[in-house]
């Protein structure tokens, strides 16, 4: 007799471990939850279903970079920012910038982020990017001084909701988006 | 290294927007002055601000209202980066060669703008994308993630222990013991026995009664409590009494062994 029995709790253990979870759950670490083997395609299934489950509810299921998590709906955000008034201080234009070039243009050196922002890369912004886990060193780039390359992380990903770099908001024409 | 304001911005933090047009009074130019995030924003600044047109720059209008801010800048003090007075240079590079006569035959590709239109426009779309960016919901930010709690109970496996450790443990003891060899041990002012009888004749009235209550810990010293210990393990020893627990950290009851 096999641990879990039957289809629907094998979806109860799936649900009950992405729900206490504290980061997204790959397949990896789901087919880890049984002892007996369980198909990658099986698990999707399940996910799939326990997707639809929770349609009417407030939670949702999502896939991000890493795996998949359980998060509120949109509509409730504005409620729950209400519990944590203090909120995360806004990067400056400066940091933003950076991490826009760095996602956009990856893997880059400093210089190239010099060349594009038209002024010297500040330290401060750099580490404050990689001590939120954004962005780390990829490699250096084989010229002279070989200037480290950096590259977004998956962390990355998952703090803003996306599964890969191609679901990053598409990047404009200059003209036609202004004038 | 060069220290922090290197773009010339002091105190921008809460600066969210880039002015978009021509609306702003002249007065509140030395406001934004310090929010720019560098020579190429001041630039796109000036750009859409005059409504000059990216592709044809108009080279001499630009650079002139390009040091007018430099110069402002420079006026008011500000760290002035050299970014910015690097751009000048340029600027002035650039409309110098569209002064010279050009060969014909490669008007068209050398226009002594290009790069710097190329830049630009660079710069711009990375500017529009960190604002998106900026304004997506973030992990702590509008995204919230479940989080339920569970009591994470970890299977601690009991150390295992050899005949070696056991042993050698003695021996320790053996050795602690015989820096003690000449001390006489005092007349047991507690006594083991005794103890048994009062909890004995305790239990004959109470029949069951927790573990703990069978230490009077706010009264009795250590001494007292050691014997009292003492005396239920060796009532326990004798079988005269019964201490039982339903499961593990629930209270032990402790009862006379009625069974013969």
């Amino acid at each position: 007799m096999s641990e879990a029995s039957n289809v629907s709790e094998l979806k109860n253990v799936l649900e009950v471990a992405l729900l206490t979870s504290q980061s997204p759950l790959s397949l990896d670490d789901m087919q880890r939850l049984f002892v007996e083997r369980t198909e990658r395609a099986t698990l999707r299934m399940l996910l799939d279903e326990l997707k639809q489950d929770w349609a009417e509810r407030t939670l949702e299921l999502v896939q991000v970079a890493s795996g998949y998590r359980f998060q509120a709906r949109e509509q409730y955000a504005a409620y729950l920012m209400r519990l944590n008034p203090e909120r995360q201080a806004k990067y400056s234009r400066a940091v933003m910038e950076t991490l826009a070039i760095i996602a956009y243009r990856q893997p880059v050196t400093r210089g190239d982020i010099e060349e594009i922002r038209g002024v010297t890369v500040n330290p401060n912004v750099m580490r404050q990017l990689q001590e939120r886990d954004w962005v780390d060193v990829v490699g250096q780039r084989e010229v002279p001084g070989r200037p480290s390359l950096y590259a977004t992380t998956k962390h990355f990903l998952d703090d803003f909701n996306l599964r890969s770099l191609s679901e990053l908001p598409p990047m404009d024409d200059f003209v036609q988006a202004e004038i | 290294m060069i220290g922090t304001p290197l773009n010339a911005k002091i105190k921008g933090e809460d600066y969210t927007e880039l002015p978009k047009d021509l609306y702003i009074p002249p007065d509140a130019l030395e406001v934004y002055l310090e929010a720019f995030e560098g020579p190429l924003d001041l630039l796109l600044y000036l750009i859409r601000k005059h409504n000059l047109d990216i592709l044809d720059i108009p080279m001499a209008e630009l650079t002139r209202q390009y040091m007018v801010y430099v110069e402002k800048m420079r006026a008011i003090k500000l760290e002035l980066a050299g970014d910015y007075l690097l751009m000048s240079a340029m600027l002035i590079e650039i409309k110098s060669r569209m002064l010279l006569p050009k060969p014909a035959e490669v008007a068209e590709e050398d226009d002594p703008r290009a790069e710097l239109v190329r830049r630009l426009m660079e710069y711009e779309a990375i500017k529009l994308v960190a604002q998106r960016l900026d304004e997506m919901p973030k992990l702590g930010d509008g995204i919230s993630v479940a989080g339920a709690y569970y009591q994470h109970i970890s299977h601690v496996k009991p150390p295992e222990v050899t005949l070696d450790d056991l042993t050698e443990a003695w021996r320790n003891v053996l050795k602690r013991a015989s820096h003690f060899k000449h001390h006489k041990v005092g007349h047991a002012e507690l006594s083991v026995r005794e103890h048994m009888s009062i909890i004995l004749r305790r239990l004959k009235t109470d029949r069951f009664v927790e573990f703990t209550q069978l230490f009077d810990v706010v009264n009795d010293g250590l001494p007292k409590l050691v014997v009292c210990f003492l005396a239920i393990l060796e009532l326990a020893r004798e079988g005269l009494l019964r201490i039982t627990q339903q499961e593990a950290f629930s209270p032990i009851y402790v009862q006379i062994n009625t069974h013969e």
